[in-house]
């Protein structure tokens, strides 16, 4: 194609604004594969810069190589379709739709432009591997943007669900909420051990009232964290532990090795009494003082 | 060959481990802190690593040899200032130090092992195994 010049640069520039009309009927109409898009602002601004960029990187020798230097600016401008559509939430198929649906229009426009049959069939070609890598590229991007989204979601949820709160002088409290898988635990182990230092906390209440099972892995993770705990000289309380768990755990054979309490009441009572403190009734009479 | 020295507060010997540990210092430090026990009458030994970026298996059974030594010996042990980057290094090495003690820092280690000269070894619920 490099040295016989497309005809489609030339053909876009003359009927340039016929092509965007039909171009947005047909993604109002939708594609087979099931994408529609409104006709909005938006969108008709998108597609009068696809068009544009189109005839204007067309027009270079490397017709039909998207990655080289000249579509550049067409890469960036999908990238920000592709990435403004992820983010709005519309579907794969209907942001592919928006490359796609530019194929009718415009070979309706080749086929009534170009006659003999060799030099038509030339140019669909040339037309259709340029927007089907086009597509492609949206739909990467696509995938692309969807990604970091569930990746940034997951930094925040592990962010979110590794608090370590201080309960007491010397007693910190780790409600864990969610399963613990390898990076969790890495992540409640390093916060815990660092506000272990801060703190000098001597007891730590692990409550798992939040973990919806426990098998041999949570175990063997939580067994990890009470073992960095007390290397630091703090000493592990576990609480929370609901009936089913405990089953489970008894099922399982598993060896926790570990002071536990059925709730953070019991857990926060069992450390004060450690630590030397007792909490006493006011209200009530000296001798029915609770011990 | 540096030597590690022995620090005699009350009764109680402190060591504090800056230099990387090999074979030979391993084993100067064992015979130095046996000597020192028995001469000095000594109830409590606190090994300080705060300084110890790195505790690999040997220094863990160096620990765990000096912790069993010291009991042999009627003293208590307790290894304190360990880092959190050493603690998750050594659980996740499988190493839990079972038979020592552990405390925060030098102060606590000292509040550790005089409660337990005081009270006898049967009060000490720390044990983790």
């Amino acid at each position: 194609m490099a040295e016989n010049q497309s005809l489609i640069p030339a053909l876009i520039d003359r009927h340039q604004s016929a092509l965007l009309d039909d171009w947005l009927d047909g993604m109002a109409r939708g594609s087979p594969s099931g994408g529609t898009l409104r006709r909005d602002g938006e969108t008709v601004e998108q597609a009068k810069r696809f068009l544009e960029q189109l005839r204007r990187s067309a027009q270079t020798q490397q017709f039909d190589d998207i990655y080289s230097q000249d579509w550049a600016p067409m890469r960036d401008l999908l990238e920000e379709v592709s990435r403004a559509r992820a983010i709005q939430g519309f579907t794969p198929s209907q942001t592919a739709t928006f490359v796609f649906s530019l194929k009718e229009p415009l070979f309706q426009l080749l086929r009534r432009e170009i006659g003999g049959a060799d030099r038509l069939g030339d140019e669909i070609w040339t037309a259709t591997r340029v927007l089907d890598s086009l597509g492609l590229y949206t739909i990467e991007t696509y995938a692309k943007t969807r990604e970091e989204l569930i990746g940034r979601q997951q930094q925040e949820l592990l962010e979110l669900s590794t608090p370590v709160v201080q309960l007491w002088d010397g007693v910190l409290a780790l409600p864990l909420i969610g399963t613990l898988d390898s990076a969790r635990t890495q992540i409640v182990m390093e916060s815990l051990l660092e506000r272990i230092v801060e703190s000098g906390a001597e007891v730590a209440i692990i409550d798992i009232t939040g973990v919806p099972t426990v098998d041999t892995l949570v175990a063997q993770h939580l067994i990890k964290t009470i073992s960095a705990a007390r290397l630091m000289g703090a000493d592990c309380i576990l609480s929370g532990i609901r009936p089913q768990i405990a089953q489970t755990i008894v099922h399982l054979g598993l060896e926790l090795n570990v002071v536990s309490k059925a709730t953070m009441a019991d857990a926060l009572a069992l450390a004060l009494r450690r630590s030397g403190k007792a909490i006493v009734d006011r209200t009530a009479p000296k001798s029915s003082r609770d011990d | 060959m540096s030597e590690i020295p022995i620090l005699k507060i009350g009764d109680c010997l402190l060591v504090s481990i800056q230099v990387d540990m090999h074979d030979r210092l391993a084993m100067a430090l064992q015979d130095d802190l046996t000597r020192r026990i028995v001469q000095d009458r000594a109830r409590g030994v606190m090994i300080d690593i705060s300084a110890l970026e790195i505790v690999d298996s040997f220094i863990g059974r160096m620990l765990n040899n000096i912790a069993a030594m010291s009991r042999v010996l009627d003293a208590v042990t307790v290894v304190v200032g360990m880092r959190p980057a050493v603690a998750i290094t050594l659980v996740e090495l499988g190493l839990t130090l079972n038979g020592v003690r552990t405390a925060l820092n030098v102060d606590r280690g000292l509040a550790m092992i005089r409660k337990i000269i005081d009270h006898g070894e049967q009060d000490d619920d720390r044990r983790g195994g």
